[in-house]
């Protein structure tokens, strides 16, 4: 005990002295930052390592921004980003520009009749459905198939993907650092210039990431039911994958309004890390990405969820195993106490010294894993701090509940200890560290930071935020968040299969 | 000073974009300059005078020091009526703490150093490994050679350790993916095959802390370990250390490597029914082949045309042209030691089941009638060569695949070997690949999924044979007849 009271000190005193002054200082000299005329902000990071470099682009914008019965949408246009532009994956863009025309044209008119309410004319909607299909068959003529992403792969590009969250989409990869020109080129007319082509059997592609997901997962569904509950009146109380309905309603215009409305550069940050040069690298970028036109900024507004005054309980009887998970309404990531709520995290979660192992797995032996977390389903605005426990066989929801409100009423009633409290912050300055090691994990967190708090040093600054966090904090928050009125409970329980009615399975059930 | 180096950068800047002004209008116009020459730095190996092999890899951009020690001989080598126990040791084997501290005192130790070690089994090798900012290094340290050296395996922990797999057992049916996966690994490589096998309650249970204090005895001896360090350390000093806390560790005796049998399960129709889902999971399996086969580089170049990314024929045919899929892949297996599993992978909606099997065959068969072309190859060899870099782009990685080489015996340079065999690899070797390793009709083709809505009953293809996976119940549970087993 006595040693491990003196090593403290000196750790702190290492990190502070490795994180502020070496990386700090570091990273200002090889971080630029430049915000062009149409409003895109660029960030360069030269890390000569190897010959390679990784660049995120991060738009700000996600399934938040989906409108109203369009769930789905941002995640589809992201899809259709990969689908190429009007120089890349067509054989003839004009006559493939008319084309894909009359399938929006043709799509209409099916919409208007399939989805009549009165008076439906099913001859007269197989009619249009086939006109539709034959106005695909013909753009479809036009089609290089996959022309971008097989650009990309020929020329080298490694763990090409991209993701949609709530609050935001994200688009990166990899190259070798000769292809940078080529890169800019990809990554800027792909959002100067995306064309709609196949996008409805992209969509049927999605659909089926929807079924595999959500429908056939029971976690999947679970935490659709959960989320969906938890959240009256803001955004987030949809499904970002997008209800079934509307992803087989919603159109290639629509994806196009979309990204016309929020794939504008005031709303996007672009981080290049690797063997590049500041200048040079600075100069193709706005060659490339100047032409981009300025749009007005959308408005990030949304319904403020209100207070919720009512527990409220999902509870979905299931084939699966039993699983309980419990979430609560926090503030947005700018909240002043989001290092507090970093802090609970940690203390309740992070490894085996975490209060929820140490407790509902190890010593109480009825959870095989607990963990508690922000970040669902996003964190721009009020979102949750979710609890959840896996029961060991024989242990019920309910105990995992008890055991979990146990923990909560402890970190509201007592301080916890110097030791946690120390551990929490050593360990966000290790974590800091590790996260600086590669090209893409430094991309992925230059672009964030810039994105979220205007500045790339946050990352950094966010280690200050929580060597500022004090008993006293993790108990007042504790306090005014963990309360039972503002509590949405989403519970498993296993339901028995059916049997089928056989003479052979005898015995009592 | 700081104003004539602005307008010196500012100088160069307009210089060097002077002639790329023009924005190039079609991508195949930008020009690409050679990739500078890079010479990735290779990790100093040393073996000891105990037979153990060190590779270090200095790394000085983040204080941090990085080790991993592989040791030969994994869960393949476990009794079958103890099947998990590997998995036990690997949990308890730090969980369990040392002579001297409790795995808890451990924990403690660590987390309050932001320090990590943490041991694993596996298939064919157990590892012990650690993570630890390089001032804290003397402390980590201390702790994985007490691991290696002196486990204790305490029982609590081994209970512990039980009730998580347990649970594992419980819950193996819930995840269509992860019930595809674990049943077409034993159509591939056989049901009693151990890489194939998997835990029961019973074999779960019938394991001991002694099963675990003999494995480690037999196992953790220096010849049988390779250990790997990267990060920011001075070699010489390193080696200095190592060799005073490892030198003195005395040979063990060798193990024996298994002796394991391949047998792939009769080609056809197997069907496991999960009537809460909407989408099937499908998987057609055969044996594949080994990376020292001299078919390798040409089922990589295969592979990538095939199955391998956006562009592969699979992905542009199930995904892109007929929308039915959101994952689909596939290719010849191949792996270090034992032949790799062939498979084609793709989950579909419920209703284009038997469609989506149909498109899979279509896609096999026409290798036969349109041979993977030129252009496909160069496609397919471009994104294998011009991504290399990506295999050795940091020191880590450098290290993991010496140490991967060293463990399964192959040349220290595959890596180039592999490079220069790609690059040779011609349109003849794919078909010939092709046609060797990839056949329909000794596909084993399992499907799980929702039977009553599919397009057509799987029998419209031929016999089909269900799987149960229904879960052997504890022994308590059978005796006292209860337990409705759950799928």
């Amino acid at each position: 005990m006595k040693r491990r009271h003196l090593s403290i000190p000196l750790i702190i005193f290492v990190l502070h002295s490795i994180v502020f002054a070496q990386d700090v200082a570091s990273f200002e000299k090889r971080t630029t930052v430049k915000k062009l005329a149409n409003g895109l902000t660029v960030i360069v990071c030269e890390r000569p390592e190897a010959p390679v470099f990784s660049f995120y682009t991060f738009v700000n914008a996600g399934s938040v921004q989906d409108p109203y019965a369009k769930t789905g949408l941002a995640h589809m246009f992201e899809h259709m980003a990969f689908k190429g532009t009007d120089t890349i994956g067509t054989t003839d863009y004009s006559a493939e520009k008319v084309a894909l025309a009359k399938v929006e044209t043709a799509y209409t008119a099916y919409l208007a009749e399939r989805d009549k309410m009165v008076g439906q004319d099913s001859q007269k909607l197989a009619q249009l459905e086939k006109s539709w299909k034959d106005a695909i068959a013909d753009a479809d003529k036009f089609v290089k198939p996959n022309e971008f992403g097989k650009i990309v792969e020929q020329e080298g590009g490694e763990g090409m993907n991209a993701s949609t969250y709530a609050d935001k989409t994200v688009y990166f990869y990899s190259f070798p650092s000769n292809r940078l020109e080529l890169w800019a080129y990809l990554e800027a007319t792909r959002f100067q210039q995306p064309v709609m082509r196949e996008f409805y059997k992209e969509r049927n592609v999605v659909i089926e990431e929807r079924r595999m997901r959500v429908d056939s997962n029971p976690i999947g569904r679970l935490v659709e039911q959960f989320v969906t509950a938890a959240f009256s009146a803001h955004q987030y109380h949809r499904p970002g994958i997008g209800w079934m309905s509307d992803l087989n309603s919603f159109s290639a215009t629509d994806a196009l309004s979309f990204y016309d409305r929020y794939y504008v550069p005031s709303n996007m940050v672009l981080a290049v890390v690797g063997d590049v040069k500041a200048d040079t690298t600075m100069s193709v970028i706005e060659k490339y990405f100047g032409p981009l036109p300025t749009k007005p900024d959308p408005d990030e507004r949304t319904t403020i969820e209100p207070p919720q005054n009512s527990e409220r309980r999902v509870v979905l009887k299931d084939r699966a195993q039993p699983l309980y998970i419990e979430g609560y309404h926090r503030p947005g990531y700018l909240d002043k106490d989001d290092a507090v709520y970093d802090a609970i995290a940690d203390l309740m979660s992070n490894g085996r010294t975490s209060r929820l192992y140490r407790t509902l797995v190890r010593d109480k032996k009825i959870a095989a894993d607990s963990a508690g977390f922000s970040g669902m389903p996003g964190v721009k605005y009020p979102h949750l701090f979710a609890f959840y426990a896996f029961p060991l066989p024989g242990h019920s929801p309910q105990e995992m509940s008890d055991a979990i409100h146990v923990e909560i009423e402890r970190l509201k009633t007592s301080d916890i200890s110097d030791e946690e409290l120390q551990m929490i912050k050593t360990r966000a300055k290790a974590n800091l560290i590790r996260g600086l090691g590669s090209n893409e994990g430094l991309a992925s967190q230059l672009a964030t930071y810039q994105a979220m708090y205007g500045d790339w040093r946050e990352l950094f600054k966010s280690v200050d935020r929580i060597d500022k966090v004090t008993k006293a904090d993790i108990r007042r928050v504790a306090g005014e968040t963990f309360i039972t009125a503002n509590r949405t409970v989403g519970i498993i329980e296993t339901a028995t299969p059916p049997k089928p009615a056989s003479p052979a399975q005898g015995g009592a059930q | 000073m700081k104003r004539f180096l602005f307008a010196l950068s500012a100088l160069i800047t307009l210089t060097l974009s002077l002639p790329a002004l023009a924005q190039y209008k079609e991508w195949g116009q930008i020009p690409i300059p050679p990739l500078p020459a890079f010479k990735p730095q290779q990790p100093k190996r040393i073996v000891l005078p105990n037979g153990m092999v060190i590779f270090l890899q200095e790394d000085h951009e983040l204080p941090l020091i990085d080790g991993v020690a592989r040791i030969r001989g994994g869960s393949t080598s476990e009794p079958a009526a103890k099947s998990g126990l590997v998995d036990l040791y690997g949990e308890v084997w730090r969980t369990g703490g040392t002579k001297s501290q409790t795995g808890d005192q451990l924990d403690d130790y660590l987390e309050i150093r932001a320090a990590k070690v943490e041991t694993s089994g596996g298939a064919d090798s157990t590892t012990a490994g650690w993570s630890c900012l390089k001032a804290d290094f003397d402390d980590v340290f201390k702790v994985f050679v007490e691991l290696l050296r002196s486990p204790e395996f305490r029982t609590e922990k081994l209970e512990l350790a039980q009730a998580s797999a347990f649970d594992g057992i419980s819950r193996r049916n819930d995840d269509m993916g992860a019930i595809s996966a674990r049943e077409a690994l034993k159509l591939a490589y056989g049901a009693n095959n151990p890489y194939a096998r998997v835990p029961e309650y019973t074999t779960i249970g019938a394991v001991t802390r002694q099963d675990l204090l003999d494995w480690h005895k037999k196992y953790v001896q220096p010849n049988n370990i390779i250990l790997g360090i990267s990060g920011d350390f001075d070699s010489a000093a390193m080696e200095a250390k190592l060799r005073q806390a490892l030198g003195s560790w005395a040979k063990g005796p060798t193990t024996p490597k298994p002796v394991i049998e391949y047998k792939s399960a009769k080609p056809g129709y197997y069907v496991i029914p999960k009537d809460d889902v909407n989408q099937s999971a499908i998987r057609m399996v055969d044996l594949g082949t080994m990376r020292n086969s001299p078919d390798y580089y040409a089922i990589e170049v295969f592979n990538e045309a095939f199955g391998g990314g956006f562009s592969s024929r699979l992905f542009l045919d199930i995904r892109t042209k007929r929308g039915l899929a959101y994952s689909v892949g596939g290719g010849i297996g191949t792996n270090f030691d034992r032949p790799g599993i062939t498979r084609l992978v793709m989950g579909t909606k419920s209703q284009s089941t038997i469609e989506a099997i149909q498109a899979l065959y279509d896609d096999i068969d026409s290798l036969q009638k349109t041979p993977i072309d030129d252009a496909e190859i160069k496609k397919a060899k471009d994104s294998i060569l011009n991504s290399f870099i990506f295999n050795f782009d940091t020191p880590d990685k450098v290290l993991r695949e010496k140490m991967a080489y060293e463990f399964y015996g192959y040349p220290l340079d595959f890596l180039e070997q592999y490079r220069s065999g790609v690059e040779k690899v011609t349109k003849a070797d794919v078909a010939r690949v092709a046609s060797k390793y990839l056949h329909r009709d000794k596909l084993a083709v399992l499907v799980v999924g929702n039977t009553k809505e599919f397009d057509k009953p799987m029998s419209s293809l031929g016999s089909v044979s269900e799987i149960d996976i229904s879960i052997p119940p504890p022994p308590a549970e059978k005796a006292a007849g209860a337990a409705a087993p759950n799928n």
